[in-house]
């Protein structure tokens, strides 16, 4: 009776273990697709209550819905979103993530799904008016965003600020810590409704394409965001969770 | 294996000079922790003294208190949030320089737990001593400059370099306030290469490295503060 048991129970492990491991479609966890990100972004990621929503939290559950699975978001650094990814901690990162060459050689991407530009916010008594008059100030950042990496390469590591959270670099600049933030347009926007004097410049600072990113290799779970991504954009999904966020201009 | 080693070594440390961040970062480290370990030492040290002579004469009841509260409030607060304190709300509208801010957030963090390390030093130094030296016409202020002083001291010097070696491992948070010190400056690397391991590693063998300095220092130093006891 007792080796009986023993068998059942050993049995019992094995099949958890089994049901445990890689699943058809890509996903460490069968059944569930873990979303990084980091929800300090709004639109596109935030807390509201107790869940996290935005655009990306939105199409990542519509893309989860497609493939069967439930939708798992956790809320880590930005700059841990690729680690996270590449050691499988999560099954794809997705946080406004722009696609750069640095990025693809450490991830793969999806088919971008959105598109943003970097602006630049600056007090309005600040008598900043266009790029050229960045020269030799201090700007502030999200670290590792695009943000910080193109404007570290043109102003030097001497004038960046690089804080944790968008919402942070903000807050020092409307305390005058920083004369300027480099952020993506979305979020700039929702910034800069929440804290009075702040503008954002007319000049754009830089175009950019937002896609989500998967373990490098992991071609099976790419191929499902890709396709669920075009079914979301063919049968309009996609244009009206964008349009549910952002207010066409 | 090595090939991949060097590679990421490469990209980590040597591409585009990633290694000034970690070297600077250093330099803000150590002057973090310097400084504000000296910053702590006064701080304590008048601490632990008014609350010394107030629980011997009951003299000193306002500074007394003031100081009570001041503990209380730093040891009942995380430093990191004592730290988004001073730069975010009360230096809330100016531009301070972030190394000052930092040095002020921790002295004034370990000020509250060095005064705690005097004053256990004071205290253990037998009631006799004191007694004695009332007795023998010394004032108070004598007998406790001449006489308790120069032994607590010499009882307290080890704490106080295990002190220094948790303060220098509790700046690593001065990143909150987008200050690059050592930890910040493995954060950099790892937001620029994606990789986890390098700078990670590195940081913490960097870390390891000043604290087995400050053991080598502190050792030496206690050795020599105990060579008259024989």
């Amino acid at each position: 009776m007792k080796k009986l048991i023993t068998l059942i129970t050993c049995a019992a492990m094995i099949m958890c273990l089994v049901g445990c491991g890689k699943s058809a479609n890509g996903t460490a966890q069968a059944g569930v697709l873990v979303m990084a990100t980091n929800a300090e972004f709004p639109p596109y990621e935030y807390h509201e209550g107790n869940a996290i929503v935005g655009i990306d939290a939105e199409i990542a559950a519509a893309i989860a819905e497609k493939m069967g699975c439930e939708l798992k978001i956790e809320d880590i650094a930005f700059d841990a979103i690729i680690p996270e990814v590449t050691s499988g901690k999560a099954d794809m990162g997705m946080a406004g993530m722009t696609v750069t060459e640095e990025r693809m050689t450490n991830v793969d991407f999806s088919t971008t799904y959105a598109i943003a530009r970097q602006v630049v916010i600056v007090a309005e008594s600040s008598g900043i008016t266009s790029l050229a008059d960045l020269e030799g100030k201090t700007i502030g950042v999200q670290q590792g965003t695009t943000g910080d990496i193109y404007a570290t390469d043109e102003f030097g590591d001497d004038h960046i600020e690089r804080y944790a959270k968008g919402m942070e670099a903000v807050q020092a600049l409307s305390q005058g810590k920083v004369d300027a933030v480099i952020i993506d347009n979305e979020p700039a926007k929702v910034f800069i409704t929440e804290n009075e004097g702040l503008i954002i410049l007319d000049e754009a600072y830089a175009d950019e394409e937002y896609a989500i990113a998967v373990k490098k290799g992991n071609t099976a779970l790419l191929e499902q965001i890709n396709k669920a991504l075009e079914e979301l954009k063919a049968d309009g999904t996609l244009d009206a969770i964008v349009a549910k966020y952002i207010s066409a201009e | 294996m090595w090939e991949d080693f060097k590679a990421q070594f490469i990209l980590n440390f040597v591409d585009d000079g990633r290694w000034h961040y970690l070297a600077n970062g250093l330099l803000v480290t150590l002057k973090l922790t310097f400084f504000s370990v000296l910053l702590g030492l006064v701080l304590g040290f008048c601490i632990a003294m008014i609350r010394n002579i107030h629980d011997n004469t009951g003299k000193l009841k306002i500074p007394n208190f003031l100081c009570n509260l001041y503990l209380t409030v730093i040891r009942g607060t995380p430093v990191v949030v004592q730290l988004m304190i001073i730069y975010f709300v009360i230096f809330g509208s100016v531009r301070i320089d972030k190394v000052l801010t930092a040095i002020l957030a921790f002295g004034i963090n370990s000020g509250a737990y060095q005064a705690e390390i005097f004053r256990s030093g004071i205290q253990s130094i037998p009631k006799g001593q004191m007694e004695a030296g009332r007795s023998l016409g010394f004032s108070y202020l004598q007998t406790m400059t001449r006489i308790i002083m120069p032994q607590a001291i010499k009882n307290v010097v080890p704490t106080l370099l295990n002190e220094v070696i948790t303060l220098l491992k509790e700046t690593s948070i001065a990143g909150y306030i987008a200050l690059e010190d050592l930890t910040k400056g493995g954060d950099i690397i790892r937001s620029r290469t994606y990789s986890a391991f390098m700078p990670l590693i590195a940081v913490a063998l960097i870390y390891l490295v000043m604290v087995r300095l400050l053991e080598f220092v502190a050792k030496k130093v206690e050795r020599r503060l105990k060579k008259n006891e024989k």
